[in-house]
């Protein structure tokens, strides 16, 4: 039987560019979808999600999809989270006034500044934005992508570089978590459908991934 | 190591094909825009942009449709400016595949139309286009002010007041073009490109007046620019993108090799 992979649409953002992605390296069969059952039915799930997470969280909340998402974890099956669909999994952001999220990574969302600094005092701009090399953790959605393969980012906020979880590290100003992943579970800050050679293939790892370390 | 600076090759569109000319030797069919974005992709640009020039409202249709070919195959960031207008507009070319949108002389006449789109969308998609001429006098101190309609008609805005005001107003990156450059490839306005970019925080993206490499990387060492566009020196295959990521490299220039 085909797999599947269902990229979960709560009207974020625009979601052509995952699902082309996907359907560049893989033959599954890919649901753009907002329906739970579809979602459940899947063999991976893609979390994704862009703009403001006040936003984005108050669309996962009223569709029920923070509880979904957590069915779906505890299931065992692959799930990916792509950039504020990677921050919705910490359990807050300082985003839109304070956001709270869901949780399934412990840690805050913090913003980068208004007026962002190098350690060497040179100013940097915020959002975060354009090809930024990424320092791999062990982990198998990284093979055959070299060490400090740079990635596309777009963000102005960012997950604390702290915990046994960061599977990426990234640095601007502050070194960052770039990737986070417990078990089944694996989360990126980059873009990796905009990421070119290394963004592709971490796609292809993720849709041949078995959920384990 | 850290964030690369960009190298932008930017096409002219109307009506779904690229105008002022492509010229790779040995591509197929020089004005298919998913063609030549295809080609970049692979010579390593960091980015593709695209300037619609299409006058009419079908034509519209046709950009919508090339993006959508693009962003099935093309797996980098693509911006499309040119006759963004409405909140409509813009999800449409999300919805059809690009990251960003760029927002020029709707932004002059409505500066709450970025404030909108910005609100709606978020301001990672908003690029503000910034059309700026300089209009002091020789000795005096430089000064550029906005043109919108190509650089014809002058609005009286001055132009780094207008980056810090789009930059309030929810922008998430400027694409700044000296009209005074623009086509004559003699470099960047330096000054204007410094200017705007000490003056917001947000990333700028250098354009307008690229004839060489040493061009791009004084975008960037001197212009203090973040990204560089560029459009006849990659078309006419004076230099590739990779020729000038290693001009850039050499000089000490964070580049995605």
């Amino acid at each position: 039987m085909t797999e599947s992979v269902a990229v979960i649409d709560y009207g974020m953002g625009n979601l052509h560019s995952v699902a082309s992605a996907l359907g560049k390296v893989c033959n599954h069969k890919i649901h753009v979808t907002s329906d739970p059952a579809v979602v459940a039915a899947a063999d991976r799930v893609i979390f994704p999600g862009v703009g403001a997470i006040g936003d984005c969280m108050g669309e996962i909340r009223r569709l029920g999809f923070d509880a979904l998402l957590r069915e779906q974890v505890a299931s065992g099956k692959p799930v990916l989270g792509i950039c504020v669909g990677m921050q919705a999994l910490l359990t807050h952001s300082q985003e839109s006034g304070g956001t709270e999220c869901i949780d399934l990574f412990p840690g805050e969302v913090k913003f980068f500044g208004h007026d962002h600094k190098s350690p060497e005092g040179e100013p940097l701009k915020v959002p975060h934005m354009g090809w930024n090399q990424v320092e791999q953790v062990d982990h198998p959605l990284w093979a055959d992508i070299p060490q400090n393969s740079r990635f596309y980012f777009v963000h102005s906020f960012y997950v604390e570089d702290t915990g046994s979880e960061v599977t990426g590290r990234c640095e601007y100003g502050v070194r960052f978590a770039a990737a986070l992943g417990r078990n089944n579970l694996f989360a990126v800050q980059f873009h990796p459908e905009k990421s070119h050679t290394a963004g592709l293939q971490l796609l292809h790892n993720f849709v041949r991934w078995n959920g384990q370390r | 190591m850290g964030l690369a600076k960009r190298i932008i090759p930017c096409l002219d569109v109307d009506n779904g094909r690229v105008v002022k000319g492509v010229q790779f030797v040995d591509i197929r069919d020089a004005g298919d825009p998913v063609e030549i974005a295809k080609r970049y992709n692979e010579a390593g640009a960091d980015e593709i942009t695209f300037l619609d020039i299409t006058a009419s409202h079908e034509g519209r249709d046709t950009t919508v449709h090339t993006v959508e070919r693009i962003a099935s195959e093309v797996f980098i960031p693509l911006t499309v400016g040119g006759g963004i207008r409405t909140v409509e507009d813009i999800r449409n070319m999300l919805n059809a595949g690009a990251d960003k949108v760029g927002i020029n002389s709707a932004a002059v006449h409505n500066p709450d139309f970025v404030k909108a789109a910005s609100d709606r969308f978020g301001a990672q998609c908003i690029v503000v286009a910034i059309d700026a001429k300089q209009v002091s006098a020789e000795g005096e101190p430089k000064r550029w002010e906005i043109f919108t309609h190509g650089g014809r008609k002058p609005t009286g805005i001055d132009a780094v007041e207008w980056a810090k005001k789009m930059c309030a107003n929810g922008a998430g990156e400027i694409l700044l073009t000296s009209m005074d450059r623009d086509g004559t490839k003699n470099g960047f306005d330096l000054e204007l490109t410094r200017a705007i970019s000490d003056a917001v925080p947000i990333p700028v993206i250098a354009s307008g007046g690229v004839g060489s490499l040493q061009h791009l990387a004084d975008g960037v060492t001197e212009g203090r620019a973040d990204a560089v566009l560029a459009a006849s020196i990659f078309h006419f295959g004076e230099y590739t993108v990779g020729e000038a990521k290693e001009f850039m490299a050499e000089r000490g220039i964070e580049v995605r090799l």
